[in-house]
């Protein structure tokens, strides 16, 4: 991803997205195999839609979201100056003259920053997409079982107790993976004979205690803020969303999660599908559904927990990008898994340079700008789709 | 291949199975029948494990109870009576489940699955739809794409519930037709729950009539098809006809009242014969 940049950024200024993709097909067959190698196979004698297009589709919209993203801010930098600032850097570089101050810009803030925030983008979007699909519930979202609440108080813990911000995102994460520990424990202890013996625990019994636990939480992260008035700005700066201090080392914090949780969803893309029938039918094609359930949810949650760590709580990326990969390019999770993770990595790359350009030299809240943009865009796209179809 | 003993099935409190002992052999078709509520569906479910059981179902000779799912899934195809069928999926993708049981876990499909698919299509009448969604296609067309996602499975059983419920009269008899033409060619036994007692006894080597969870009679259709067996489970109305090559086909009369005004059940009942 941060390899294609330059080039990307060398021959043309900013959006090239229509123009690039017909060309860009053929050369995005690699990317398509890159999540697991059997993919590009020649289809026999049944042709199934490849998710190449969708893939190039995305791929072009996030390579243009990421120039964007390294030009934009208080200090404007030219594509040019982009690409020689990122050669600069290069260990092969040929002879340029970039001022300092540019590249420690690129360097330090801007790269970092875009580069998490492609990372948080691309979880909370495939984390939503696998909850959507493991849950069967199209409002599903990665905070459904608690990631939000638990986090959101072992940040505030943390802050209350005037322990060094440094351990912000351990206390976040440590504070996520709790709260769906538990609700896990307690949603499928609960349920049995709902008309699904054999099964295990219904999936609505563990959303319902997602739901319990949550409000707990929430109860006594709000209590410890009320308590807490003096801090109440830094909690809420906290609980809205922003990568204004994104570091490398916020980077390289979160990068094994964002790998491990991407590369397990993936390869759980046609399980996925699967599942669409329904747990009782999936059970009698021979998966278990029980295990499938644990697997996808503690993928899901790792890349989650990673991301609210690093930028707090993000509304809306989980749903409104699985579901417009959904409604444009197809159901199949095949296609709503990568494209959403690469989809919603240039969402939140897009969206964070609103966020620190509309107010500038002020950040307005990531989770403010993911709903007033995102929102009107997802109906748009439901109300274009619904009516071009049958409904 | 499929051999029950002494299976019962409870939901709480309520026993839905009692006791059944039944053998089925290969390539047999047996068709369950019996009133609302008499435990076809369970029975169906039970074999497929969709339920827990007690008692002893076996498979090909292996007792189902510590199957593996994958493994039962290789040996037994259940059709659901009201499957769930994404409306946004493509039908190709759609019969390409069929061949979960076959694909190792995180594996996606290969050549091999999407022939085995494909020529599916084609023989269930759904050539030119691989690429379509659901929600396009006709109840007659969906029934026979079920059919072709549990084909898919290349299991020796195939368990159907009410293969033909949501069928026009003549697409019944389509529908049945086609199952029947495909257990021969590939030698399938067949275990289906069915409503309808003149189209069980036409396309069924066997009846098993269960009656609360009981089996109430099982042999051939022309000794289970008879007004003593049937009125008993579905009231006195039932007649029995013996058509001229010798099957039977049931109905339900209307008996006529016998007091002026609302003739009660338990009338109705006392003034029938038997």
């Amino acid at each position: 991803m941060t390899a294609a940049t330059p080039g990307a950024a060398a021959d043309t200024p900013a959006p090239r997205p229509p123009a690039a993709d017909p060309a860009a097909s053929p050369a995005a067959l690699p990317q398509a195999a890159l999540p697991q190698a059997a993919a590009g196979q020649a289809p026999a004698v049944l042709v199934r839609p490849q998710p190449g297009r969708a893939l190039a589709v995305a791929v072009a919209v996030l390579l243009a979201a990421l120039v964007v993203g390294v030009s934009v801010g208080p200090a404007d930098l030219s594509p040019t100056t982009v690409a020689e600032a990122l050669l600069v850097k290069m260990p092969w570089h040929p002879a340029l003259s970039v001022p300092p101050i540019d590249t420690a810009i690129l360097w330090q803030i801007r790269l970092p920053r875009v580069i998490l925030g492609a990372m948080v983008g691309a979880m909370l979007a495939g984390g939503g997409a696998a909850y959507q699909g493991v849950f069967r519930n199209p409002l599903a979202d990665p905070y459904l079982l608690g990631v939000a609440a638990g986090a959101g108080l072992g940040a505030t813990l943390v802050i209350v107790s005037g322990a060094g911000t440094g351990l912000l995102p351990a206390a976040a994460f440590a504070g996520a993976a709790a709260a769906v520990t538990i609700t896990y424990m307690l949603g499928s202890g609960a349920g049995r004979g709902d008309g699904s013996p054999g099964l295990g625990a219904s999936t609505a019994s563990i959303v319902l205690a997602g739901v319990a636990v949550a409000a707990l939480l929430t109860a006594i992260q709000e209590y410890l803020q009320q308590q807490n008035a003096q801090e109440l700005q830094q909690i809420y700066t906290w609980v809205l969303g922003e990568l204004s201090l994104a570091s490398w080392s916020d980077v390289t914090l979160i990068l094994p999660y964002v790998i491990i949780s991407a590369a397990a969803l993936i390869a759980h893309r046609r399980l996925l599908d699967v599942l669409r029938v329904g747990e009782a039918e999936a059970s009698s094609l021979g998966v278990n559904v029980a295990r499938l359930r644990l697997t996808v949810v503690l993928a899901a949650t790792l890349g989650t927990a990673a991301a609210v760590a690093v930028s707090g709580l993000i509304g809306f990326v989980g749903i409104i990008v699985p579901h417009t990969v959904r409604l444009t390019a197809g159901a199949s999770y095949r296609i709503v898994l990568p494209v959403s993770m690469i989809g919603g990595a240039a969402f939140l790359v897009l969206a964070d340079v609103v966020a620190r350009t509309v107010q500038a030299p002020a950040e307005v809240p990531l989770t403010v700008i993911t709903a007033t943009v995102g929102a009107p865009f997802f109906l748009f796209v439901l109300r274009s789709r619904s009516t071009r179809r049958d409904l | 291949m499929i051999s029950l003993d002494d299976v019962w099935v409870r939901y709480g409190t309520a026993v839905a199975l009692d006791a059944v002992t039944e053998r089925v052999k290969a390539a047999e078709w047996l068709c369950v029948i019996g009133p609302n509520g008499a435990g076809k569906t369970t029975l169906l479910r039970a074999v497929a494990r969709q339920v827990g059981h007690g008692g002893r179902i076996e498979v090909c000779g292996e007792p189902t109870a510590r199957m593996s799912r994958r493994k039962l899934a290789r040996l037994v195809a259940y059709v659901p009576q009201r499957p769930q069928l994404p409306p946004d999926m493509i039908v190709g993708d759609y019969v390409l489940l069929g061949r979960t049981p076959h694909i190792g876990y995180l594996r996606v499909e290969n050549d091999a699955d999407r022939r085995i698919s494909a020529e599916l299509i084609d023989r269930l009448g759904l050539a030119g739809m691989a690429g379509r969604t659901l929600r396009t296609l006709s109840g007659g067309e969906l029934q026979r794409l079920v059919l072709a996602r549990a084909l898919a499975q290349q299991a020796p059983v195939l368990l159907l519930d009410e293969p033909t419920s949501a069928l026009d009269l003549g697409r019944r008899v389509d529908a049945l037709e086609l199952v029947d033409a495909i257990r021969r060619e590939r030698s399938l036994t067949v275990l289906s729950a069915v409503h309808d007692l003149t189209l069980a006894g036409q396309f069924a080597d066997r009846l098993l009539l269960l009656d609360g969870g009981s089996v109430a009679a099982s042999g051939p259709p022309t000794d289970v098809l008879r007004e003593e067996v049937l009125r008993p489970r579905f009231g006195p109305g039932v007649e029995v006809l013996v058509t001229g090559d010798g099957g039977r086909a049931v109905i339900a009369r209307r008996p006529p009242p016998v007091v002026p005004g609302l003739a009660t059940r338990a009338a109705r009942a006392r003034s029938s014969p038997s």
